[in-house]
């Protein structure tokens, strides 16, 4: 079995598109300016892997890392 | 407004002319009525010729035509400025504080973009939504027993106009003024400067009186919110920033979703399996936007070149704009397979129809919102409906791409 997933948004990178955050709400939040950043440590929970996969495909910056610990 | 004396006397000066385009590598023109009538063969061939393309119009400009080449002159900074967006016939001279942040280079981009961002962000659309809903309905209302309507006049171009005019606080009754503004400035503008400077005064103007108003008493609109805004160092904003900001919202946020809304519903009804999956399936909704905004992008932005340079292996010189073609790096099947196919549940979409870098829209949360809406509630009352073989479809000219005509025939509906 596939070990844990983790996200992360790179902040020199992110521009605020937030598809991230349309798509894996519950792995990313945003500023008040709209601007993204991983929820809590970045951990996904088990059930939301393709979640995260979905949001770094369709980040138009490249801004989002998936690692597999 | 009438004309006044100072543009009455001003000389006639003679245009340059646009004769037809006989080779699109060498001598492209964006306002050839072939490009306007359907760009994507064009993008096609010049993107099979070189991932840059140049033209002598214009004053000289460049044409990025792949994904690659878009996205690294969009994060490009250095070389290429946003002074000068729109491509035109003429270069006159750069006015400061045109409509920040657009028109902004760092370092000043930074702060005048991060006081229009929070008004704009997903949370903030959410709220709005109720209303736009509400716009939407009520224009289906005037047309749904008639069994036909043009979908482009009739809806999709009031839906931005009235949602950005109740943000801003202005009269949404004042539509049809603001439509007639950004046609000169967008379409009339790029072949007559004086179209354009007489369209921007009165809009100066028109804001100038808002502006006035709200110093007497404060509201809790988008314009005492520009008003109430600090710059980074503690300073209000001086007026020709905030007039040039809400040029900017008014301006962009109308014909751009205006044509995204109107290319989507024209896409439906020349594809009924599109149309009745996105009935039968509204879940679809969200990566149907999408795929709509990657396959008809509303939005070519510009830049100038500053510097020399290379892109994609092909040389830059200064003195030359860029015609920073978003919707036609949106085609480049290098980056999107099936590029020329729309895919409702495409997968994989980083489509760039809101820009790269820097200056992504600052208005995308809001156009998406909107399309999302529009689409629905027309799906909700007008499940079946297909273009009108008697009328015609016709799309804008310039940079902002969308019908303006768009004859639809449905089942009437008391």
């Amino acid at each position: 079995m596939a070990g844990k997933l983790r996200v992360h948004v790179d902040q020199e990178k992110c521009q605020g598109h937030a598809r991230c955050k349309s798509l894996a709400p519950e792995l990313f939040e945003l500023d008040e300016y709209g601007n993204a950043h991983e929820a809590g440590d970045g951990t996904v929970p088990p059930g939301l892997e393709d979640k995260a996969w979905l949001a770094q495909s369709n980040c138009p910056e490249i801004a989002i890392e998936v690692t597999e610990e | 407004m009438s004309e006044s004396a100072s543009v009455a006397h001003e000389p006639e000066r003679s245009l340059p002319e646009h004769p037809p385009v006989t080779d699109w590598v060498n001598d492209f023109d964006h306002t050839d009525p072939r490009w306007t009538e359907n760009p994507f063969p064009i993008w096609e061939e010049l993107r099979g010729a070189s991932p840059v393309v140049h033209t002598q119009r214009f004053l000289g400009c460049y044409l990025p035509t792949t994904y690659e080449a878009v996205k690294a002159i969009a994060h490009d900074t250095e070389h290429f400025s946003s002074r000068r967006v729109v491509v035109r016939d003429e270069r006159p001279e750069v006015q400061r504080n045109a409509a920040p942040p657009i028109t902004s280079d760092p370092p000043e981009h930074k702060g005048a973009k991060q006081l229009l961002l929070p008004p704009f962000t997903p949370d903030a659309m959410k709220k709005l939504e109720p209303r736009v809903r509400a716009i939407c309905n009520e224009l289906i209302d005037d047309f749904i027993a008639d069994g036909k309507c043009d979908a482009a006049v009739r809806y999709a171009k009031y839906i931005p106009v009235q949602t950005i005019a109740h943000m801003l606080g202005i009269p949404e009754s004042d539509s049809d003024l603001f439509i007639h503004w950004i046609h000169q400035i967008l379409e009339l503008g790029i072949k007559d400067e004086r179209q354009l400077q007489q369209a921007v005064q009165e809009m100066s103007a028109y804001f100038v009186d808002h502006i006035e108003a709200r110093k007497q008493r404060p509201s809790d609109d988008l314009i005492s919110t520009l008003m109430s805004a600090k710059d980074k160092n503690g300073q209000p904003l001086d007026d020709s920033h905030v007039l040039g900001s809400l040029r900017l919202l008014l301006i962009a946020g109308i014909d751009t979703t205006w044509s995204a809304i109107g290319s989507s519903l024209w896409h439906l009804a020349k594809t009924p399996s599109d149309r009745e999956r996105l009935v039968k399936e509204p879940e679809l909704m969200p990566s149907a936007v999408e795929e709509l905004l990657r396959a008809y992008s509303p939005v070519t932005m510009a830049r100038e070149v500053m510097k020399e340079t290379t892109i994609s292996g092909c040389p830059i010189k200064p003195g030359n704009m860029v015609l920073l073609s978003f919707p036609a790096a949106n085609r480049d099947p290098a980056m999107f397979p099936d590029a020329e196919k729309v895919v409702l549940d495409r997968k994989e979409n980083r489509h760039a129809a809101f820009g790269l870098g820097i200056h992504r829209c600052v208005g995308s949360n809001l156009a998406r919102m909107e399309m999302t809406v529009a689409l629905e509630e027309w799906l909700k009352r007008i499940p079946d409906f297909r273009l009108d073989p008697a009328g015609k479809v016709s799309w804008s000219e310039g940079t902002v791409r969308g019908p303006r005509q768009l004859p639809m025939l449905f089942p009437a509906k008391a």
